[in-house]
């Protein structure tokens, strides 16, 4: 059958079983829009901002696990989408992106609204195609949907010229595809397999540290199968958080800047690492000359490039998680050798010991909100369940140290380019899959502004998030940072001239609440849960002065954490509510 | 330490702006790079050489390899290889000067493909460090011009980077 090439960007993504779009439209992208109108089939959700759709469709993936799609129309549609593409490819996250073009024949022309998607997109994408024939166009998306959602996942930009979308050719929709440069590995070399069982059953000190992959791979229960099987203890990245559930007695709790002091201790100190799905960031290695000096590491990943990037790995193991993982398992379930259960008792007590510190305690108050107080209540009533999407800042780590997630796909946040503004647009992608779930998005007062016209969104597609506003009325972090690193100097990181978010939620057709009093904390996350059929904005006015605690700051090692506030009892100014 | 990499890259729009991105993104030193068809017109052969530390080098190669349009890849420096680069070098060549500069052109088995009165245009191939010789070895402020390809290179034996 002779198709459009709008019709034909249409078709594929029925054919490719994709049921939910976010976009927005323009000049260059009215054909494949009026492609849109002719169908029911696929959901297109109208956002209020192209950055927000980027996000949105960025939840919609981490939340399902299928790439999220993103429509927009040329030149500042495009410039738009960069923050959200950055940021899905930084975490690894599968989408497909189609951007309208000006017409081939106006390429290079600074034609109106063209700008040079290929070259704007590169450095953020997997890959990305400009498609000049309507010939090309359905297998180009067949295989834009195949980099996007295999290997180490990541965005994929198709850009498609006005014209293309006109001409018409003979709709064939491959069902595979085949690419001769690339072959993600999935399977581990066996070899290599059975060296890392000998090196992890002669452990004295283990640790499983792990990461955003095992989320993405969808190797969870591999995961908790190997902690189970080994009884060695196991830290989270802030990526990985819900691939081991944060009650199992051998979780040690997120580690990193900000992770706990247990996990940071055990990872200085241990003297065999099993990193899987992790990258060694430098939030989680901080100094690297000082990182884990004792440890032989075994590192999975599916990316080669991953590993012995920033730190030396002695057993390099290159496939996907999951199925590394369950050959690990059959191997070590195979070996002879068992664990050093002497040396684990040993090296138990010790992390008990670093447990019995409490870094994650905090001062409770009745006269002022702690933020940590919400997340943990947000917890309780949830049941460590809920999807909590974040922006970026103190309470994102609150969020990640004080939510303790029970399973994957949970935790939806933008790790690696820490993109304020993420949060809200996100938690509409993850209501749209879950319709039925708790969606809670934990954000502050400045990251919400950022993306703020997306409660627009929400009311058109009556999507009923929870907003956990922490607001302190600062950027947290900076003022943290200027506090603890520039003699409290707190340049621009306070937030003068907040709208009165009751007022601003009422207005988006939204239920909008101010909590100020902590004794109503709790009372407040209950009824807005309870409420199923509407978008309720929790405003709690928390302390100013509270900062994120342990950290480690950028460039100390894992043994320098600093626990608590400084005993000196030196507190930021206060500032008046604006 | 120096490393001639050749890659099999799709002949596709924007696989030389990708190869090049990615050494600029990641802060990777490039001291050349060519570019040209193929037999196979479905390819290009690039030839890169770049300097790192091993780590440095494994990056490189890793990151190379990771970019969809790099099909194969070879580190020439790894095992026995020719390398060869091309100068197009303009000099001027006046009374005593144009008997010295034809000796010397002979000694480095050059060739003059161009005379006029005042000027001698020569070719001259071979590794990287014999062409730095010929312009060393040429009275420099006498030198109008010097124009360089940029390295090839091929491995010895049997050892091909092919499909």
């Amino acid at each position: 059958m002779e198709l459009t090439g709008a019709q034909i960007v249409v078709q594929s993504l029925k054919d490719e079983g994709v049921d939910t779009v976010f976009g927005y439209p323009g000049g260059a992208a009215l054909h494949i829009y009026d492609a849109f109108y002719a169908q029911e089939e696929v959901r297109h959700i109208l956002v209020r901002h192209e950055q927000g759709a980027t996000h949105a469709a960025d939840g919609y993936a981490r939340a399902t696990g299928k790439p999220g799609v993103v429509l927009v129309t040329s030149g500042p549609g495009v410039t738009n989408t960069i923050t959200g593409i950055a940021t899905a490819y930084m975490d690894s996250i599968p989408m497909v992106i189609l951007t309208a073009q000006v017409p081939t024949s106006l390429i290079g022309d600074d034609a109106f609204q063209e700008v040079d998607t290929f070259g704007i997109t590169r450095p953020c994408v997997k890959h990305n195609y400009l498609v000049r024939d309507v010939k090309d166009l359905a297998t180009t998306m067949k295989k834009a949907f195949f980099i996007a959602n295999s290997g180490r996942p990541g965005p994929v930009v198709i850009d498609i010229p006005k014209d293309v979308t006109a001409n018409k050719t003979e709709y064939l929709y491959p069902k595979t595809v085949q690419i001769r440069s690339y072959a993600p590995v999935k399977k581990g070399h066996s070899k290599q397999i059975s060296r890392a069982a000998k090196l992890l059953l002669s452990a004295k000190r283990p640790i499983i540290y792990s990461g955003g992959g095992i989320i993405l791979s969808g190797a969870s229960s591999e995961l908790t199968a190997l902690v189970d099987m080994l009884g060695y203890p196991c830290t989270n990245t802030l990526m990985g958080l819900g691939g081991l559930t944060s009650d199992h007695p051998q979780f040690l709790g997120m580690l990193g800047m900000h992770g706990t002091y247990e996990a940071n201790m055990a990872m200085y100190e241990c003297d065999v690492m099993l990193a899987v799905g992790a990258r060694f960031d430098d939030r989680v290695t901080g100094d690297l000359k000082n990182f884990s000096p004792h440890a032989r590491i075994i590192h999975i990943d599916i990316d080669p490039a991953s590993i012995g990037k920033n730190v030396r790995v002695e057993i390099p193991i290159v496939g996907d998680a999951s199925v590394v993982l369950k050959q690990l398992v059959n191997a070590i379930r195979g070996s002879a050798d068992q664990p050093d259960a002497e040396s684990l008792g040993k090296w138990w007590e010790q992390i008990k010991q670093w447990q019995s510190r409490d870094s994650l305690g905090f001062e409770t108050s009745t006269e002022v909100i702690k933020p940590q107080f919400v997340v943990q209540k947000l917890h309780e009533i949830t049941g460590g369940d809920a999807f909590v999407t974040s922006d970026v800042g103190q309470h994102q780590m609150w969020a990640a140290q004080y939510y303790g997630f029970s399973n994957p796909r949970r935790w939806i946040n933008s790790g690696g380019l820490g993109t304020m503004g993420f949060g809200l647009p996100a938690a509409i992608g993850v209501q749209l899959a879950h319709p039925e779930a708790t969606v809670a998005c934990v954000t502050g007062e400045a990251s919400i502004m950022m993306c703020i016209q997306e409660l627009s969104t929400c009311k058109q597609y009556d999507l009923p998030l929870k907003i956990v506003n922490l607001n302190n009325r600062y950027m947290g972090m900076v003022r943290q940072w200027q506090e603890f690193f520039y003699e409290r100097r707190y340049s621009h990181s306070y937030m003068d001239s907040l709208p009165d978010f009751v007022d601003l939620a009422a207005s988006f057709g939204h239920v909008g609440v101010k909590i100020e009093d902590p004794a109503d904390v709790e009372d407040a996350l209950r009824e807005a849960i309870a409420t199923k059929d509407e978008l309720v904005f929790l405003d709690f006015i928390t302390d100013q002065t509270e900062n994120v605690y342990p950290m480690i700051a950028a460039g100390a090692g894992h043994n320098e954490m600093v626990l608590k506030p400084s005993p000196d009892g030196s507190k930021p100014p206060e500032r008046e509510l604006a | 330490m120096k490393r001639i990499l050749s890659l099999l890259v799709e002949n596709e729009p924007g696989a030389l702006s990708r190869v090049a991105g990615l050494f600029s993104a990641r802060g990777y030193n490039i001291e050349s790079l060519t570019v040209a068809p193929t037999e196979d017109e479905s390819l290009s052969r690039m030839t890169i050489v770049t300097r790192g530390s091993d780590e440095v080098i494994e990056q490189i190669t890793k990151q190379l390899n990771k970019l969809i349009d790099v099909v194969r890849l070879l580190d020439l420096t790894e095992g026995r290889h020719i390398e060869r680069e091309l100068l197009l070098l303009k000099v001027r060549a006046q009374g005593t000067d144009r008997e010295e500069i034809k000796r010397l052109v002979d000694i480095f088995r050059g060739r003059i493909i161009d005379v006029d009165e005042e000027t001698y245009t020569i070719e001259l191939t071979g590794p990287g460090d014999k062409l730095n010789a010929f312009v060393a070895a040429l009275p420099s402020a006498e030198v109008y011009e010097v124009v360089r390809s940029g390295v090839s290179g091929i491995a010895r034996g049997d050892r091909a980077l092919r499909l």
